[in-house]
């Protein structure tokens, strides 16, 4: 990933910066600047989550691409968060460990190198709650 | 007004490697290895953990036990011997992962083990001085050893995050004393994987003369004598050291016992004595007091006289404690330990 367009993202990826439509309520991530139910009636703020969430479905990754080749067996999932938007994500724990409905809450993690040389990426996953004590 | 520390947080990874798995590639007796250095195992990374997403868990940590809002820190300095890049510092990805930007200064320390203690002096500084209300300085280190040395045995993974200032403090720092001198003890260049040590060098010239030199200059500073302290932290390269140290200037095993957490977790490198520090605060009562020296090879010691507040019975349950964070382990074995080390 080029260094700008992984720049442009650090706050989403980091902090799971999305928005809200104070219209209707509804949560966004990744951000949108338009609320499409609402559309010109709705106002959007940004919105920090809370980083907690719960597996909706998944699967583990054995055949990887190249980025993403050293960190196989890995659990890729669907996690909804408790403002209500889904997102994929990687899920922190052993492929046996895994399930649909698990609860799961935020960490800061490397997510894929461009190369040795290249700009490191690092992001958002989620991992089982109760390991970090919360 | 005094100055000293309004929060602390840790992190640990938790995977983790015995020492006889290490052993057994090596061929090496197990028995001999434990009483040697008196550690058991060591924790290990995971393959998507590097020293910039141990130092964002440990400050995250730090943020959750305190009152503090990110926009507050005026300064964020991480000290460590592994930093992601050369070029490009990991204190901007704390404090954007925080959410202190953009107003702060922020900076990467380099002192091998003692970079995270240099970073809370370089705060209080600041903090004294009036600049900033907090700072966050952050000892998290990924620590290497090249296959089949000695120091394979020890090096581990882990942060520590101290949140300096003069408000709601659950620590005082009472003073602080440094002995600096030029040692080649222990040294990495400039692109090379692994660092190399001078064998029993790094003990009597270096680890022991600079700890002895700056905690005995730091009593001296403040009228105290060991047995004015309920706890005693020193660097911890492996177990017998920090022991050997504590007995050299008249501490006891029970001053030094309850922050001595290398035989569980490994040399965590410049969070080392800052993790041991914050296993005393996970347990001391408010009045105790506390006296803690750092040592970086090259070569360097700092040594802090600290006192427990009673504010810290209010914020210690809000965010994982030491004890908790070396719980729920995984073992590794070698090759996949190989592989979470990038080795393979």
């Amino acid at each position: 990933m080029a260094a700008p367009r992984f720049w442009r993202h650090i706050p989403a990826r980091y902090n799971l910066i999305g928005t809200k439509c104070l219209t209707c309520g509804e949560y966004y991530f990744p951000p949108r600047t338009t609320c499409p139910a609402c559309r010109r009636a709705g106002t959007i703020e940004e919105c920090k989550f809370k980083g907690i969430g719960e597996v909706v479905t998944y699967t583990v990754i054995r055949s990887a691409s190249d980025a993403f080749e050293r960190q196989t067996p890995y659990v890729l999932a669907i996690v909804r968060l408790e403002e209500g938007p889904r997102l994929t994500t990687q899920i922190v724990c052993d492929p046996d460990e895994i399930e649909i409905g698990m609860k799961v809450c935020s960490v800061f993690r490397k997510i894929t190198e461009e190369s040795p040389e290249g700009v490191i990426c690092y992001g958002t996953k989620f991992m089982p709650r109760g390991d970090l004590n919360e | 007004m005094s100055i000293g520390i309004t929060s602390y947080g840790v992190y640990i990874p938790r995977y983790k490697i015995k020492v006889e798995e290490i052993a057994r590639v090596w061929g090496d007796d197990p028995e001999n290895i434990k009483s040697g250095l008196m550690v058991y195992e060591k924790s290990v990374p995971d393959i998507d953990e590097d020293t910039a997403t141990i130092a964002v868990e440990a400050a995250r940590n730090a943020v959750r036990r305190s009152n503090v809002d990110p926009k507050e820190i005026g300064a964020i300095y991480v000290g460590s011997e592994s930093h992601p890049y050369a070029v490009k510092p990991t204190a901007t990805m704390v404090a954007e992962a925080i959410g202190a930007t953009p107003f702060l200064t922020s900076a990467d320390f380099e002192f091998a083990c003692k970079a995270g203690t240099a970073a809370i002096q370089a705060c209080m500084g600041e903090v004294a001085a009036g600049l900033i209300k907090y700072g966050i300085a952050i000892g998290s280190d990924v620590s290497q050893a090249a296959p089949g040395d000695a120091l394979e045995y020890t090096t581990a993974g882990g942060g520590a995050a101290y949140v300096i200032g003069k408000k709601d403090l659950i620590a005082e720092i009472e003073d602080t004393c440094s002995f600096t001198t030029d040692t080649p003890d222990f040294w990495r260049r400039e692109g090379m994987s692994y660092p190399l040590h001078g064998g029993r060098f790094t003990g009597e010239p270096a680890y022991f003369k600079h700890i002895v030199s700056a905690t005995k200059g730091l009593m001296i500073k403040v009228g105290a004598k060991p047995s004015d302290y309920d706890f005693v932290v020193f660097h911890q390269p492996n177990g017998k050291f920090p022991l050997r140290v504590a007995k050299t200037l008249g501490f006891t095993k029970e001053q030094i016992r309850p922050g001595l957490v290398v035989p569980m977790l490994g040399n965590t490198y410049s969070a080392s004595s800052l993790i041991g520090l914050a296993a005393v605060f996970d347990g001391a009562e408010p009045g105790s007091r506390v006296l803690m020296t750092s040592f970086g090879s090259g070569a360097g010691s700092d040594s802090f006289s600290i006192v427990v507040k009673e504010k810290i019975d209010e914020m210690r349950d809000k965010a994982p404690t030491v004890q908790e964070l070396l719980k729920g382990t995984k073992y590794l074995d070698y090759a996949l330990y190989a592989k979470h080390k990038g080795m393979v």
